[in-house]
């Protein structure tokens, strides 16, 4: 599997960082690197293996479905680059 | 004395502050004045000194009303990693600068219940991505050991290298470390000191900014193993706000080391002898194995059969569970945001943030995970990793049931390497420095790199021990046979 530029833009989009057209290339050519290394993983019989889903065998606990906390909007809003009345601003999203 | 203060260990500074024979105040002083003239190591990248010494003072009072717990008094380094309260915690990346978090990560606050003092946060890979600390925001952490004869800057190791950096300097008495595929055991094999990661829930993710999260674990780099057993008690612990975070008791890890290994089965496993290990590392580990064996312990071959694929499932699944991590850092809640232009919409707001706030090898990790998790690739790529990494864990399991109670491997490929000498073109190079290390991770089991040799050039060397879960005491106890049969007193000299 080889990634071309046009693939790297579109996984860039997908990951929202915008990437300029000249370091396109470059960044194809890690991925390849890369994909490349992870290559090695199709010599292995996986045939009829669980994929992992979590390390540690556990069953997850359950608690009561109640409130534990809230009331903390100036706490969640403290680090916002843009917080105004109360909110989050961002801007315009719906044309 | 006092002006040693800081070389101190935790136990031995522990043993001196219940005897009253000094303050946790002197110590903090020590280890404060011993920062202020090493920012040549860029070790604490955010300092301070109020909080130390306020906790310091408290500290001593609890001492003298009769109430120390375990790490009451004693001055240590957090990593930039965890979130603490009021106090910049970056995770060593632009895109948080300014964050101030409003709360504590249960790590940091089980430490300062324990009347740990807070000397500072420490420099870091950014989001802990990386093996030689440098790319970091901050600029790389500088190892304070260079190879005999040499000015070269080389790297304390990554990601958790102002950690080992500063350990290793004696700024502070231990650091706490986080460790996905390495980051606590490759630095402390570089530095000549000590780094466990335990069982994977053994300590809580609760604050600790999330790289991977079914691998992330939090654990101390010390300069003794008996430190290290009473640090990582005081770390340990089920937390409800950590769903991973297993529900079991947290032993006397310090009680139990004994030295006593006899009859115990320690495992060398094959696949770990790889081509291009130098011979001085292939005789640390033979050296080690025949240390143990002198103390009682049997030496077997094993073998883990799938250990070649450690490396390319991490480079799968870490990068995934990255790419959905981060993407939280959108410029709307916290952190940076870029400087939009007339008519940019919420889009463009993302893509320029994340590109400004996000260095290299950050962006690079969440696209590759971007790009296998992606439709049509999932499968090939995500899913087959997922069926490689219950593989490698079933080696380790078909290992222990062999009844090995640990494996003794090389902790690095290597000694610690110049900073801009690894990894420039090719990003796999350093990706390699993880190999003996990563397994562990996949696995969720508890290791330890101890130091154990220096080599040619005069850098330390590690070896790294691989124990059975949740078995950390056990673990830490052939672990400390080990210390104490190699005998590893070697210390930087003081250049910085």
């Amino acid at each position: 599997m080889s990634i071309d530029e046009s693939t790297a833009a579109r996984v860039a989009k997908l990951a929202r960082i915008r990437v300029a057209d000249d370091a396109l290339p470059a960044l194809a050519g890690e991925f390849n690197t890369i994909l490349g290394f992870i290559e090695q993983l199709n010599e292995v019989d996986v045939e009829g293996v669980e994929p992992m889903t979590g390390v540690t065998p556990m069953r997850l606990k359950q608690r009561q479905d109640v409130v534990t906390d809230g009331n903390q909007q100036d706490k969640v809003l403290a680090n916002a680059p843009d917080a105004r009345e109360g909110f989050f601003a961002v801007p315009k999203v719906m044309e | 004395m006092a002006s040693d203060l800081n070389k101190l260990g935790l136990a031995e500074a522990r043993d001196a502050l219940r005897k009253g024979t000094v303050t946790s105040v002197e110590l903090t002083e020590a280890c404060l004045s011993a920062i202020e003239t090493s920012d040549a190591l860029n070790a604490f990248v955010h300092k301070t000194p109020e909080i130390a010494l306020e906790r310091a003072r408290a500290a001593d009072a609890r001492i003298k009303a009769g109430d120390a717990p375990a790490m009451c008094g004693l001055p240590i380094g957090i990593k930039d990693l965890f979130c603490t309260q009021g106090v910049p915690s970056q995770a060593g990346s632009r895109i948080l600068e300014g964050f101030l978090p409003q709360y504590e990560s249960t790590v940091s606050q089980q430490l300062a219940d324990a009347g740990a003092v807070m000397l500072g946060k420490l420099n870091m890979d950014e989001f802990a991505m990386g093996s030689s600390n440098e790319t970091s925001v901050y600029g790389a952490a500088v190892s304070p050991w260079r190879r005999s004869e040499s000015e070269t800057a080389l790297t304390p190791g990554g990601s958790s290298g102002g950690s080992a950096a500063a350990v290793a300097a004696d700024l502070c008495l231990a650091a706490t470390g986080t460790d996905t595929g390495g980051s606590i055991r490759q630095p402390a094999a570089f530095t000549g000191t000590v780094g466990i990661k335990p069982t994977y829930g053994r300590c809580s993710r609760w604050g600790v900014v999330a790289f991977a999260s079914s691998l992330d674990q939090a654990g101390p780099m010390t300069k003794s193993v008996r430190d290290a057993a009473i640090m990582l008690g005081a770390m340990a612990g089920h937390d409800p706000k950590d769903s991973t975070s297993m529900d079991i008791p947290v032993p006397d890890f310090e009680a139990m080391l004994t030295g006593d290994i006899k009859g115990k089965k320690i495992g060398i496993p094959k696949e770990y002898r790889i081509e291009g290990t130098p011979d001085e590392i292939e005789t640390l580990w033979a050296d080690g194995a025949a240390m143990l064996k002198a103390a009682g312990a049997e030496i077997v071959d094993i073998s883990l059969p799938h250990t070649k694929y450690a490396l390319p499932a991490y480079y799968v699944i870490a990068p995934a569970e990255a790419s959905s991590n981060l993407a939280r850092y959108d410029g709307v809640r916290y952190g940076h945001r870029a400087t939009l232009e007339a008519g940019d919409g919420i889009t463009e707001m993302y893509e320029k943030t994340r590109a400004e706030g996000f260095g290299h090898e950050v962006q690079r990790r969440v696209m590759i995970g971007t790009y296998v998790l992606s439709a049509g690739f999932y499968d090939a790529y995500y899913n087959r990793a997922r069926k490689v990494r219950t593989l490698i864990k079933k080696d380790f399991e078909d290992a222990f049931a062999q009844g090995v109670d640990a494996i003794l491997t090389p902790a690095t490929p290597s000694s610690a390497f110049g900073l801009g000498e690894m990894g420039q073109t090719d990003p796999v190079q350093m990706y390699l420095n993880d190999v003996f290390t990563v397994t562990v991770n996949l696995a969720g089991l508890p290791g330890i790199a101890v130091p154990a040799g220096l080599d040619h050039q005069g850098l330390p060397l590690g070896l790294q021990l691989i124990g059975r879960p949740w078995e950390e005491g056990d673990l830490l106890n052939t672990a400390y046979a080990l210390e104490q049969a190699a005998g590893f007193v070697a210390k930087p000299g003081k250049w910085w």
